[in-house]
């Protein structure tokens, strides 16, 4: 291994590879700030540059840079306008955007980009040292796990669902399943729900619904209740730039756990970055005690922390089935396989063996694109976050622009913008009503997985017998019905205790 | 929500569509001054690769002075058929990309139209289906499979990349059927990416993958799964090893075409002056880099041909659906 490492340093660090990497990783974060422009999208762009290039090590780092460049940045719109424009980075709104609205901005920013950074750089560093051991952990989920993941994925719905809003928050959840049922899914061969729109029969877009759920109510919220103020904070400073000494040690064991586990979820490659954010927030939402707990979903550091260091990780993960079995986990690394078969390399088991200096270049180059993206970021964080101080008559238009944008670029369609308003009106009223929209959209995301999987296990097993014929079926399954009701279980238990009922234990 | 149905297969066709437009380097005489290309999907996909690859090649060899693209989502592809009905005098200068899709959908009354209703312009490129397992696993051949099957056929899951009743589902029935099996016994598992697939056959999750023969290729030169059956008359060049199911025994031969469709009621010189710079390019070296990097197979059905080439698919595919339950 240590031959290896010496062979990817030489190729990594090459001025031409140098190069890549920083060109990547530039790209990949302004890109990745934009909504609607997802890091597949990018990357698909790429790919001719890529081709020409030549060199699979360049490509492979110039490409890879891009990814995680993009998961990287992408986390920028959700933090300062609450529009996520990847599903990775949906979870890092729900403390980013209440941090930012509090004047914290540069803060929140901050957080974000050291835990990505150390979310990569922990995920690089599991790459290198296990990444042919992982590759069969990569294939020890069937579709009843998965499907098990993703009960334990919907459990992050119980951090919205405190101080009386259980009911609200579950009819938000049961909206996204349901919406997400629209379409043709993979398992049956019609169109459900469509209601004979034939614009309906691919069923809703993410960023659709994420631009008509958060960032079109969140600028209309502000438009039709001015009494809230400027989106910056009132005094229009940019606050609390640096983490403080406290901070640091709050989010410290976050980023530890959070960048092994969602590194691991990475690694599977029916899940990926977005369960990842999702089970991290949940998990630490879970860990975390008392007033911590109460403060997640308003702004908590812990609860940026965990879903940026997850996706991150996960998405260094991705790169274990790609590389060691030829498997891509996701759009975006089924992409990067095409590329390098254009290139005429074969990963999978044979790739560490046939094509040693790629597979090392590419993990250091991880090490050096982090570093890379650290650096750049940090002293760009007070400019970006000075965008909240843009006049509020003038930053709305532009939200409002960046949301139709993201809309309809992804698709080309222009029926993408009816369903956004026609959504977006209908979030808008929910927000008043004060339903909370974070679980309608994790319903969505989680939805047709949830709901593939367990049509795939069923079929697999002739019925329902899957839940406990794998032990890590039943374990998965009932780690998420505890996580889903350790919350109230807890708060009854404080209630008793306050009440002055003698304490179990 | 919107799934992004990327196969391997897929992927691989879409990347000659996003090479950069070189210089024409005219080296032979034009054909066609402008092709407008008309995308039923999004970017990246294979539909988006075929139309900019072919693009690529005619433009570049000098047989088409430019070309232009769009990409019209929506629909499965329906829109963009309903788009070209509907404006047809205004988009003459338009051809539409499409693949075995278009039959099957039309078939289960997805689209409103069928490719009767559009000017056949040609086929031009394919890829057969083929069959994988796993490297280490029993099954060795295409009649270890039929053997496992009639024993019980609940216990033999073949997966594939489409819905129930899709392309994947439908060459799987077919080759059961071809070895006088019951094709509404198979247990297909559809999955929604290749990669996802790929990944449960290694798992054990599944006995055999149902896929395109380009991705089995490059999944068999990783070294994990073998080939057990393909769906041509011959053995291809790219994998010599991996034996047709017609020499295991089995009459099935399926072709996953793709090939480019005009609006109807097109002047019929027009339509002829585009077959000719399709046939003009498959003797120029830029289409054979833009096939050789895709691994496309050239399948040519100019006009005509490709009418009767469709309507004797839609034929077979209709007979299989109907026997599945879908139609």
């Amino acid at each position: 291994m240590l031959d290896g490492i010496m062979m990817g340093l030489t190729t990594a660090l090459s001025f031409q590879n140098l190069a890549m990497v920083v060109a990547g990783c530039l790209l990949g974060t302004f890109i990745g700030m934009l909504p609607g422009l997802g890091p597949m999208s990018i990357i698909a762009i790429m790919i001719p540059v890529a081709i020409k290039i030549g060199d699979p090590s360049a490509a492979l780092i110039l490409l890879a840079g891009v990814y995680y460049g993009a998961i990287f940045g992408g986390s920028t719109s959700s933090i300062l306008i609450n529009a996520p424009g990847v599903a990775g980075t949906v979870a890092s709104s729900f403390d980013g955007y209440p941090m930012a609205r509090q004047g914290k901005a540069g803060k929140a920013l901050t957080v974000a980009a050291v835990s990505s950074f150390a979310g990569g750089t922990v995920g690089a560093i599991l790459l290198m040292g296990f990444a042919p051991a992982l590759s069969s952990v990569a294939l020890l989920f069937h579709s009843a796990e998965y499907f098990a993941l993703m009960v334990v994925g919907l459990s992050a719905i119980a951090a919205f669902a405190g101080t009386g809003k259980v009911v609200k928050a579950l009819m938000m959840t049961v909206i996204g399943l349901i919406l997400a049922t629209v379409g043709e899914s993979a398992l049956f061969n019609a169109p459900r729900f469509t209601m004979g729109l034939s614009d309906l029969q691919s069923g809703f877009s993410f960023i659709t619904l994420a631009m008509a759920l958060f960032a079109l109510p969140e600028a209309l919220y502000l438009v039709l209740d001015p009494a809230r103020g400027p989106a910056g904070g009132t005094d229009g400073e940019i606050k609390d730039l640096r983490i403080t000494k406290e901070e640091a040690k709050q989010i410290a064991p976050v980023i530890a756990r959070q960048s092994i586990q969602g590194f691991l979820i990475g690694v599977m490659p029916g899940a990926g970055a977005t369960i990842a954010s999702f089970l991290g927030y949940a998990v630490e939402r879970n860990i975390a005690k008392g007033a911590e707990q109460a403060e997640f979903g308003k702004g908590s550091i812990k609860g940026l922390a965990a879903p940026e260091t997850a996706n991150n990780a996960a998405c260094t993960g991705s790169f274990v089935p790609l590389l060691t079995l030829g498997i891509p986990g996701s759009g975006t690394t089924a992409i990067l396989l095409g590329a390098l078969i254009a290139l005429n390399v074969s990963p999978g088991p044979r790739l560490m063996i046939d094509n040693p200096s790629i597979f090392w270049a590419v993990i250091i180059s991880m090490y050096v694109g982090n570093l890379v993206l650290l650096i750049l970021n940090l002293p760009l964080i007070p400019y970006i976050a000075k965008l909240l101080m843009i006049p509020r008559n003038y930053l709305i238009p532009f939200i409002l622009f960046f949301t139709m944008v993201g809309a309809y670029i992804g698709q080309n369609n222009a029926t993408e913008l009816l369903i956004l308003v026609g959504l977006g009106v209908f979030a808008t009223i929910l927000r008043f009503a004060d339903y909370p929209l974070a679980p309608l959209l994790i319903g969505f995301i989680l939805g047709g997985m949830l709901e593939d999987n367990f049509a795939r296990a069923v079929n697999l097993t002739d019925g329902l017998e899957f839940m406990v014929q794998r032990p890590m079926t039943l374990g998965l399954l009932v780690l998420g019905v505890v996580l889903i009701f350790l919350p109230a279980y807890r708060r009854r238990r404080a209630k008793a205790l306050q009440k002055g009922v003698a304490q179990g234990d | 929500m919107t799934r992004t149905f990327i196969s391997r297969r897929v992927l691989i066709a879409a990347f000659a569509g996003l090479a950069l437009m070189g210089a024409p380097a005219h080296a032979a005489d034009k054909v066609v001054d402008k092709i407008h290309f008309l995308i039923p999907g999004g970017a990246g996909g294979g539909w988006d690769g075929t139309a900019r690859g072919t693009g690529e090649a005619l433009t570049k060899s000098g047989l088409v002075g430019s070309a232009s693209y769009e990409n019209m989502s929506g629909g499965g592809g329906g829109k963009a058929i309903g788009f070209l009905i509907e404006n047809a005098k205004s988009n003459h200068g338009t051809l539409m990309v499409n693949s075995t899709p278009i039959v099957i959908r039309s078939l289960v009354g997805r689209f409103p139209h069928n490719f009767r209703d559009l000017t056949m312009i040609a086929g031009t490129i394919g890829d057969y289906a083929a069959f994988v397992v796993r490297k280490d696993s029993p099954l060795k051949s295409f009649k270890d499979l039929v053997a496992a099957f009639k024993e019980n056929p609940r216990k033999v899951a073949v997966g594939g990349g489409s819905v129930p009743g899709g392309m994947d589902h439908i060459v799987i029935a077919q080759a059961m059927q071809a070895a006088g099996e019951d094709p509404t016994k198979v247990k297909y598992i559809p999955y929604d990416a290749g990669g996802k697939a790929m990944a449960s056959l290694l798992s054990g999750e599944i006995s055999a993958l149902s896929t395109g023969f380009s991705e089995a290729v490059a999944m068999a030169k990783a070294g994990e799964v073998r080939i057990i059956g393909v769906t041509s008359a011959d053995r291809i060049d790219a994998a010599p090893d991996a034996p047709t199911l017609k020499e295991q025994g089995y009459d099935a031969e399926f072709v996953n075409w793709r090939g480019f469709f005009a609006a109807p009621g097109l002047p019929a010189d027009e339509a002829e002056t585009y077959r000719n710079a399709i046939a003009k390019m498959y003797d120029t070296p830029e289409w054979e880099a833009v096939r050789a990097r895709n691994g496309w197979v050239n399948i040519h059905n100019p006009g005509d041909k490709f009418t009767s080439f469709l309507e004797k698919q839609e034929g077979v595919i209709k007979d299989l659906m109907k026997k599945l339950g879908f139609l």
